[in-house]
This record gives structure tokens, sequence and C-alpha cells, in this order.
């Protein structure tokens, strides 16, 4: 058997490790100040897709992103790291987007460019936003069943479990069995393909990059990525681009997937921004001790006597 | 109609803590819109045995959902409730833990009725809006307060224009309390078949192991906590000889638990466990508002940080100058000489 898989991941600012010019100071955010990087969890996602891919030949992974040109960036990551391509999904009509027009772009462009995907991966969430909304928001706009939290793919099989319920869906007659998270501890679960699957941080860590597939897919470029007013063919490299097709990565405009632009972007984000603030909490007189010996026995004596401990 | 919803979450027979302290805030918010708090439970073979564990929080109707194929619970068949259920009833705001169960529902209910959600909210009001642009002036509307950006931000967030509001809200974030132990709420069994087809219960649940929480970070009046300063997962070893001494629990900041110096379990924050204990011992974390959110209301908050300009210093009532390493020791040494 072999399967057709997409991998969502995303471009995101580094907010684990913010210095202090990471806000401007009008309160909003110094993005140039932050290094862009492959969303963590989406790493762990793309592992799973490329282990199902050493499983099962023939098996295809492409990875989709929606940004500015820049988040090519990612899918080039990915092809090093073992994915076979991508596309970038980019267009102004995107911007301003919550997680729900973000999950309706996302949605159509799957419909247009893998109709027939048997699987959907992505990370369970992405650390600028924290909200782990994107994954089933693509779900439920696909009609998909879902798997959250994902910690391991155990089993694809060609027939349920007993007692298994194909949910009465025209899909690949395939079954996956994967392990997951929940709340106080873990469940082993499956469900009729295809579907959608969210892969948490717990799970295997990526492969790193493949030095020949580097050294294949360095020169891959988005056409968003070209300086302005050039084709490929204006490129030093023209040539190559003429011989390597997949050196030219797959772009998709809003129109491209005919999606309705009321439902992209900030028009279709029920979600509206009402202010934003740099908190500054309500300072205490705080008393300064230091590190010495009897400053900090001073400090206890003093939690004793009040009964905070003890 | 219109009224505000919370979907509680269940485990076996007993409702989730998260549950009613969603409860006891969407009871505060139906009285400041002067609507009715209504609940959904769903599961199986509750009927009978979770009602007293919601009226009394001021519920004014309850929906039970009793079907063998909703507990365990899987995605598509709890959406299909909320979502038939939310068609009939047009709440104007939902509540749910923003746990792995209301953060796998949340969002799929939120795509079917294209209605806007927003993540771990640390604070919930009703207030005005307007929007400059359209020129359109909204009344009573959900404000969905969170951290952003990596928590060095503030958001409030806003759905003018689709329904319901929904917010997810972790545990520990909002207080339960009971407002009244025979609230007179009415309890309507619903036909679950008429809500979800057959061909929803799609997911089978295999093999299933839930184990009662290892740390009572929630309960613990004294908590010695350990950031990214502590520097090793040897170090935390440290904190938990001092918060054994202490009888207190140890808990750690998201930096801590991203370089694997923590369990996932012990985060204390936005995106991990909210707590107010009587004493906070702060040691080597530098207190990003996401982590602030999570225990600001603490009585006493003791900061051990070698960074003098620490923010967690200006909300701290002590603050000690030094490294973990050096006044950890010293803290175990002394409370052991004084305490006898």
């Amino acid at each position: 058997m072999s399967l057709k898989i997409i991998v969502l991941a995303k471009q995101v600012p580094d907010t684990r490790n913010v210095g202090p010019d990471a806000m401007t100071p009008e309160g909003t955010v110094n993005r140039s100040a932050l290094p862009a990087i492959f969303n963590p969890e989406d790493l762990n996602a793309l592992e799973q897709a490329l282990r199902l891919k050493d499983l099962f030949p023939g098996t295809t992974v492409h990875v989709l992103t929606m940004g500015p040109g820049r988040a090519a960036e990612v899918i080039r990551e990915a092809m090093y790291r073992g994915a076979d391509g991508g596309y970038l999904l980019t267009d102004r009509a995107f911007a301003g987007a919550d997680t729900l027009a973000t999950s309706y772009a996302l949605a159509t462009a799957i419909k247009h460019v893998c109709p027939d995907a048997d699987l959907i991966i992505g990370g369970r969430q992405a650390i600028d936003g924290d909200t782990a909304q994107v994954g089933p928001q693509v779900a439920e706009k696909l009609g998909l069943n879902q798997i959250t939290y994902v910690e391991e793919i155990k089993s694809l099989s060609n027939s349920p479990l007993k007692g298994g319920n194909s949910g009465g869906l025209e899909g690949s007659g395939l079954f996956i069995t994967v392990k997951r998270h929940i709340d106080g501890g873990v469940e082993t679960v499956e469900s009729p393909l295809p579907c959608v699957l969210t892969v948490n941080g717990s799970a295997a860590p990526c492969r790193p990059r493949n030095v020949k597939r580097v050294m294949k897919f360095k020169r891959c470029l988005a056409p968003m990525e070209l300086p302005q007013g050039q084709g490929f063919g204006d490129l030093p490299y023209a040539a190559e681009y003429e011989k390597k097709p997949y050196l030219k990565l797959g772009q998709l405009s809003c129109a491209d997937v005919d999606a309705d632009l009321q439902q992209c972007g900030l028009a279709g984000s029920p979600t509206k921004v009402k202010n934003v603030e740099n908190i500054v909490f309500k300072a205490k007189e705080s008393k300064v001790l230091t590190g010495s010996d009897e400053d900090v026995n001073g400090l206890i004596k003093e939690l004793l006597n009040e009964r905070l401990i003890g | 109609m219109n009224n505000v919803f919370v979907y509680c979450e269940i485990e076996g027979t007993q409702v989730q803590e998260v549950s009613q302290e969603l409860l006891t805030k969407g009871r505060k918010l139906a009285n400041t819109l002067g609507v009715q708090l209504e609940a959904v439970a769903a599961g199986s073979g509750i009927t009978g045995k979770v009602e007293s564990q919601i009226l009394p929080y001021g519920v004014d109707k309850l929906h039970i959902f009793d079907a063998e194929g909703l507990a365990p619970y899987t995605s598509k068949p709890h959406t299909a409730v909320l979502v038939n259920l939310f068609k009939q009833e047009q709440p104007q705001i939902c509540l749910m833990g923003a746990d792995v169960v209301g953060r796998d529902l949340g969002p799929r209910v939120s795509s079917a009725l294209h209605s806007g959600l927003t993540a771990d909210c640390t604070a919930l009001e009703i207030g005005p809006h307007d929007d400059k642009k359209l020129g359109k002036h909204y009344d009573n509307l959900l404000y969905q307060i969170r951290p952003a950006f990596g928590g060095n931000i503030v958001a409030t967030i806003v759905n003018p224009e689709n329904r319901p509001q929904m917010a997810t809200v972790r545990s520990g974030v909002m207080k339960a309390e009971v407002l009244d132990p025979n609230y007179p709420g009415e309890v309507i069994v619903e036909d679950v078949a008429k809500f979800v087809p057959e061909a929803e219960y799609v997911t089978k649940v295999i093999d299933r192991h839930v184990e009662a929480a290892k740390n009572n970070l929630k309960g613990a009046s004294i908590i010695v906590a350990g950031g990214y300063g502590v520097g090793s997962k040897e170090g935390f070893d440290q904190l938990y000889e001092l918060a054994k001494v202490l009888h207190a629990e140890v808990g750690a900041s998201r930096a801590a638990v991203d370089a694997g110096f923590a369990d996932h379990d012990l985060q204390i924050g936005q995106t991990g466990v909210t707590v107010r204990p009587k004493v906070y011992i702060a040691c080597g974390i530098s207190g990003a508002i996401q982590h602030v959110a999570g225990m600001k209301e603490s009585g006493i908050i003791i900061s051990v940080n070698s960074d003098e300009n620490a923010p967690i210093n200006q909300i701290a009532d002590y603050v000690i100058n030094g490294t973990v390493e050096e006044v950890v020791p010293k803290l175990i040494k002394y409370y052991k000489q004084n305490s006898k």
C-alpha cells in the first residue's frame, strides 16, 4: 500500500527566545527581532509522515504552508529531511487570517492539490499562537475524522479491528492506529483513512537534514522568492531550472485554489483583536535580600514566625 | 434562546473541575447579560449521576446526552452533539475547558458553525465594542482576554458578528463556587440518535490508560517552581529536596519544560496549571506574562534570581539576588535549623 500524505507546516517567529527588543515601544511585535523557524511540532508531524514513507514505498509526502515568500524555507527544510515537495499558499488576501480563515484556506488548497490525500498531518499547535485549532478546523472543513495529540503511529491495516466502524466513509479501506496523549494518560485509537492527525511535541523528533538532499534541493525556489520582475530564466542557474522542474516549488494564490474571498484573511475571520497591551503587573514593594547565610536565615525565620511555612 | 452554554467534560460519571469552574463563570456572565445558563453533558451511563455535580452552580437547563458511544470521548460524536444542539438553541456564548478534550472539540465545533473561538483565555468579561472601520457599535460582547505571542502581550479578542462566541479556559483559571445546592434547574434527557448519526462513531478507542494526577499543584499551599535558570534536570533535584522539607509541590515554567528540565504536567502558566498557593518560591524564573498569569494570585512570592532585573522581581514580596545553586541549599539548611 502507498499513501498520499500532506504535511501542514508553518513558519513561526521563535517566541521561545524572546529578547528585550521583541516588542516595540508602541507595544507591537517586532518581528524582525525574532528569527523565523520551522514550527517545532510541525517537525514532529513531518517525522511521522516520513516514517510512513519509509515503511510503504510509493508513499508521497508534500508540505503545505501558508505565508509570505520567505515561508518557502519551510518547504525546502522539509525536502532536505525527506519530503517530496510542497506548496506555498500565498496571497495578500490571506493576510490577517485567524485560525478559522486559515483553516478555510488550507482546506481549500488541499481539495485543490490533493483531493485524494489519505492523511493530513500537522503539529498540534504553533508556538506563535498556541491555539491548537487549525488542525481540527481543517478536518471539519474537509469532513474528515481527526486524531489530535498524537504521540506515535502504531500501525496501518486493511481492515478495522473488531468492532471498528468505517463510518460509512468512502475511504481508502485503510485504518490507522495511533497512540495519543490525553489528560493524565494515553489512549490508543483507530480511525479509518482519510483522516487528519495533529502531532504532539512529545512524539519522536524529526530526523536531521540529509546532505545529499540538501545539495539536490538547495536551489529550490517558489516564484514569490524571485527578485521582483524576474523569472526563473533570469537567474544565474537558469538552465538548471529548465532541466530540473522539481527546483520550482509549487505556489498557490487565492484564485489558484478558487477560494471565496469572503472567507479568507481578515474578512473571513470571526475573531477580531479589540486591543493589545503590554501588561504591567502592579509592582509590589519587595524586600530585596542577598544570597548570604544571614539573609536567607533571616527570611526563613520571618516566614516561620508568620506561619507561612512549617 | 441566546443563552450562555457550558460544555461539561465528564470522566466516567465524574464532572471535571474545569467544567464546574466554567459553570461558575458562565453564571456570572449570564447574570450580566440577563440570560439563562445552560449546560451540556455527554457520556455513557451519566443520567442520574451528573445532575448534582452541575445544577448547584446555577444551571437553569441541563441537556444530557447519554449513549454508549459517547464515552470515552471521541471527536465526531461530541462535535455532532454540540453542532446540532447549537443550531437548535442558538447560544450567544459557549465555554469549554482548554484541556485535551476541549481543545479537540472546540475548534471542530467552531469550524462547523463558522464561529470565532479563542483558546486559553485567562479572563472573560462582557462589554461594548466599536468597530471604527465599519462604524458599527456592539453591546454586550464577550471579551476573550489572553496572553499572546509567547506571553509577551495580552490581547482582548471579540467576535462581533458570529455566534456562539466560543472560548476555552484552562483548569484553575476560574474558581468553582456552588451557588445553591438545591438550585432548581431543568434537566432534559435528549434523544442522542436525533443529534448523532450512526456514521459519526468512527474512532474506536482500543486502549485507554488514565492515571490520577501525579502532583497536586492546584491544591498545594506551598510551591517551589523552577525556571530556565535552574540550568538542568539535575538542578531540579535540589528543588525537589526543598519541596520535600517544606511539604511543598514542585512546579516549572514553560522554558524549563521546553528545555527538558521538568515534565509537562508541572508547567505553571497560561498554557499549564494556574495556582494560588500561600507561598510561591520562584527559582530562576524570569517571569514572562504567560507564567505570571498562572501564579500572580499567590499569597507570598519569593523570587530567587541572579538577574536583579528579572520581571518577576516586580511582583515578588521577597527578592533574593543569587543563583539557584547557591540559595536553595541554604533555604533547606536554615529551614531545617529553625523549624525544630
